[in-house]
């Protein structure tokens, strides 16, 4: 048993049994950062803040809302929206926050790819980070059926007719899934659990895995340069912060990071406030109705690159190439096959391929959204060629990428 | 060694009835995910075809669906195939088989009572011997063929398996597996 | 000044995708209507000025509009009870009391004159299908026929309540509460009142015979609007969020142009009387808006001041590291 002595303070007091002083250094004062970064190294907090935001009002629109096919949508659109003081503030900055997360993931996504934050010791952190997109398409797929609307239920009719598996008729998976013929009661009450507890849980953990994937190889910089954490923690410590290569976590990466925050927290709630029909879709606030299909059924935005795929081909096609794209970034670092750290643009062809691969997913997301006539059927399908053709080719022409 | 080879073999064997409460356990967590007795009821309908009068439509109910059923008289039957042979060029017989059931003697126009347009339910009109959607004018004879746009196409067929003079819905059958392959019906 | 460079980039990507996924999408899926600021142009101009007493013998005349229409501001009840009106004629024929001040005077007329042409229910009402309106044209009553019409018009603006009195509940169970339901709740300045059916407000009730009672009725009325339009009329509770202002005004004045062949009749309002209508939606729908703008405006100066505290602290601590 270790030995205690007399606590002299409240803090030596939690010192002794919880070790505070370490923990504050170990995640704090000297978690080292690199210094050569920008602001898109501040996503990560703006994610973590973001999820918090949708825990804090989750909880709030949980107290009000009922998961009965027949009281849903008037818990959410009259309960919640109408009686509950600041019900409304909460439906709309869940909402957003729900949307605005996405956004904020596919940023996130794209600046690793483009610094090649993936590679030599760092595949642990973009697979579970991955992982937690694939947690957070879950967790939205299963919070836009709550309400209740028109576009949660065809919504969830799609996309569970999807595990039909095409011509494979899978049609006990999907009477599985759903718990009925059509989403109905049991569907609804299953989607509640996953949305408010077991995906929930599981992206806490998945955040955890996360941020202890980062431990060892560090957080990349600008350049992809090797930074020796030992030597240039102790020039900082030293005093010589100037000329050191890393910062602080606390307070020196917080501060920068607040200040991105800041600037991001007026976008969201200008959002919030002014502009939330984006993400509220409009369809949506008339009651499911299994007896009418609405005009035109399309996800959210952050699913229509994917939808896109699957859309211009025939059925089995479709659904090969959709498993295909859901799956495909995970492997991003065994598909790159060159040995360069260093960002896009100093890297040959990889360039061409970043910026083409961005590009082509706007595309796919433009052409998932508007009604399938021509050109934007043809548009769409070459786009969703060009996607699967880029995966293709990754591994070639980083393969003949030259040693930089 | 003996000593701590047998560890290792208590070890695994313990690990493997652990693995065998797992999978006891998921497949309870499997079965809890399944559609409940009283769903799965609801989900086959089985309509006794003898009740029906001829030309009289009745709405009966499938999976949340209305289901259309009405027995064909001899002259709807006949003048079908005058319109349909004027339309394809094909016979009466042929043209009553795709989209009818034959059960007993009699043909029977049994559909999911939602226009394939915006899935408003038709409604039936004895004397003219056709659906109206009051919604957008749609309009189908009487073997649930579409006759003027805006639908896409002829009323949805459900899956069904004839018995004797009792019709299942819900169960699929050789003459339905027909109608899907030959495009009489989407799949319901 | 890269970091301004790759802000600038981000926000371009993320505006491009935002403008394809939502305006350009939208326009591909929605066609736009403008709005014809309820003018009404297809329907003649009055040219005669009408006679108010003579009006009013007109519309209480035998066999005239009293036959089917109730007056409650003059102190007529409808001949027959809304559910077996609606059972004889489809939809219960509206209460005149105030129809002079929501609908426009031309569109009266024109109701007068030609019911299914100002409707625009031509398509369902004509020689072809042999189907007439439920509400006979007016063929005159021996004089001169414009005449005639003017002063009714005359008359039913007359026994109105003045614009200004015409509150937004008002306008909306006149104009749409026949056919369409409200089942929220709504808050009038400061005071709630029920829901709304076609057959009028849910009263509180004591029995619960009483209760099954309302609600048959009810039950009864919505099948023969069943059987008249098709299907049974949407309740509006949510439609202020669903569709928006402008989508509800436009229909309103032209549905044909929306959803050609619809049962829904051209409800001839006024500008003023539309307006009120979607007051009525909002205060129904989005009861909470004026808070939302207010509370927005607050949250946006606080959370500005948070972020420029924010970027004077990183100044401060970066100060050290540069």
């Amino acid at each position: 048993m270790a030995h205690f002595t007399k606590a002299t303070s409240m803090h030596d007091w939690l010192n002794q049994r919880l070790g505070v002083d370490t923990l504050n250094r170990v995640l704090a004062t000297e978690y080292w950062i690199p210094k050569n970064i920008n602001f898109l190294w501040a996503m990560g907090m703006i994610l973590a803040i973001t999820f918090g935001i949708l825990l804090v009002s989750g909880i709030f629109l949980l107290m009000y809302y009922q998961p009965n096919v027949n009281l849903a949508f008037d818990s959410v659109n009259y309960t919640i929206m109408q009686e509950v003081g600041y019900g409304w503030l909460w439906r709309h900055v869940h909402g957003v926050a729900a949307s605005v997360v996405f956004l904020i993931i596919y940023i996130h996504m794209f600046t690793g790819i483009y610094y090649g934050s993936y590679k030599k010791g760092r595949e642990m952190i973009w697979i579970s980070g991955m992982l937690l997109f694939v947690a957070f398409s879950a967790e939205a797929f299963s919070g836009y059926m709550l309400p209740w609307g028109q576009m949660s239920y065809w919504a969830g009719m799609v996309i569970t007719n999807l595990f039909s598996g095409g011509s494979l008729h899978a049609d006990g998976l999907v009477e599985w899934i759903r718990g009925d013929y059509v989403p109905a009661q049991a569907y609804l009450n299953r989607f509640f659990m996953l949305h408010v507890l077991l995906i929930p849980v599981a992206i806490m953990g998945l955040i955890g895995l996360h941020f202890g994937a980062l431990r060892i190889p560090h957080v990349n910089n600008q350049d992809g340069e090797e930074i020796d954490f030992d030597v240039e923690s102790k020039k900082y410590l030293a005093g010589d912060t100037k000329n050191s290569k890393v910062i602080r976590f606390m307070n020196d990466f917080l501060a920068k990071d607040m200040m991105v925050v800041g600037i991001y927290l007026v976008f969201f709630f200008y959002l919030v406030f002014f502009h939330y029909d984006f993400a509220m879709d409009p369809v949506n606030f008339d009651p499911a109705d299994g007896l009418k299909t609405p005009t035109h059924i399309y996800p959210e935005w952050y699913f229509l690159w994917s939808y896109e795929i699957l859309r211009p081909f025939s059925t089995n096609v479709g659904l090969i190439a959709f498993a295909f794209a859901q799956v495909i970034f995970v492997m991003l670092p065994f598909l790159d096959r060159s040995p360069n750290t260093v960002p896009a643009s100093r890297r040959g062809l990889f360039k061409y391929w970043f910026w083409a691969m961005l590009i082509d997913m706007i595309v796919l997301t433009a052409m998932g959204k508007v009604p399938p006539i021509e050109p934007f059927g043809t548009i769409g399908f070459y786009a969703a060629l060009t996607f699967i053709g880029l995966w293709i080719a990754l591994p070639f022409i980083t393969k003949f990428e030259k040693k930089v | 060694m003996k000593n701590s080879s047998r560890r290792g073999f208590m070890g695994k064997a313990f690990g493997a009835v652990a693995g065998v409460g797992a999978v006891a356990s998921l497949f309870a967590m499997k079965r809890s995910w399944d559609p409940l007795p009283s769903v799965k009821a609801a989900g086959f309908t089985t309509l006794d075809m003898s009740a029906y009068k001829e030309n009289e439509l009745v709405v009966e109910k499938w999976r949340g669906k209305p289901i259309f059923v009405l027995k064909q008289s001899k002259e709807m039957l006949d003048s079908e195939g005058k319109n349909m042979s004027k339309l394809t060029g094909k016979t009466t017989s042929e043209m009553d088989k795709k989209r009818l059931l034959k059960i007993g003697d009699a043909h029977y126009l049994v559909c999911v009572g939602l226009c394939t347009h915006l899935g408003c339910i038709p409604g039936y009109r004895p004397d003219k011997k056709n659906f109206l959607c009051a919604c957008h004018g749609g309009m189908y004879d009487d073997t649930g063929m579409v006759t003027k746009s805006p639908p896409p196409r002829g009323l949805d067929i459900p899956p069904f398996k004839i018995d004797g003079m009792k019709l299942v819905l819900g169960e699929s059958s050789p003459e339905y597996e027909k109608m899907l392959a030959d495009g009489v019906t989407l799949k319901v | 000044m890269k970091e301004l460079f790759i802000l600038a980039i981000v926000t371009t990507f993320t505006l491009v995708t935002y403008y394809l996924v939502e305006p350009f999408a939208h326009s591909h899926m929605h066609k736009h209507h403008e709005s014809e600021h309820f003018a009404y142009k297809d329907l003649p101009a009055l040219t005669k000025k009408g006679d108010v007493a003579r009006g009013k013998d007109l519309v209480m005349g035998a066999g005239a509009c009293t036959g089917c229409h109730g007056i409650k501001v003059a102190g007529l009840s409808a001949p027959m009870d809304a559910v077996s009106s609606a059972a004889a004629y489809g939809v219960n024929p509206p209460d005149l009391s105030n129809v002079g001040v929501v609908f426009d005077p031309k569109f009266l007329a024109s109701v007068i004159n030609n019911p299914a042409h100002a409707l625009m229910l031509e398509h369902k009402y004509n020689a072809k299908s042999g189907k007439t309106f439920p509400m006979p044209q007016f063929y005159g009553a021996g004089g001169d026929k414009s005449q005639e019409v003017a002063d009714m018009v005359a008359y039913l603006q007359s026994i109105a309540v003045p614009e200004e009195k015409l509150t937004p509940n008002m306008a909306f169970e006149t104009a749409c509460g026949r056919c369409h339901a409200i089942h929220y709740e709504y808050n009038l300045n400061g005071k709630m009142h029920p829901a709304w059916t076609q057959i009028g407000e849910t009263p509180k009730f004591k029995h619960t015979q009483d209760k099954l009672a309302f609600e048959m009725n009810v039950a009864n009325y919505n099948d023969s609007l069943i059987k008249y339009l098709g299907k049974l009329p949407p309740d509006l509770s949510m439609y202020i969020r669903s569709r928006g202002e402008h989508f509800i005004s436009t229909f309103v004045e032209n549905p044909q142009q929306y959803l050609k062949g619809t049962a829904m009749p051209r409800v001839g309002v006024t500008a003023e009387a539309a307006e009120k209508v979607i007051t009525h939606l909002q205060d129904v729908g989005d009861s909470k808006r004026h808070k939302r703008e207010s509370v927005g405006k607050n949250v946006m100066i606080y959370i500005i001041i948070f972020a420029i505290f924010a970027i004077l602290w990183k100044k401060q601590v970066w100060k050290e590291l540069h």
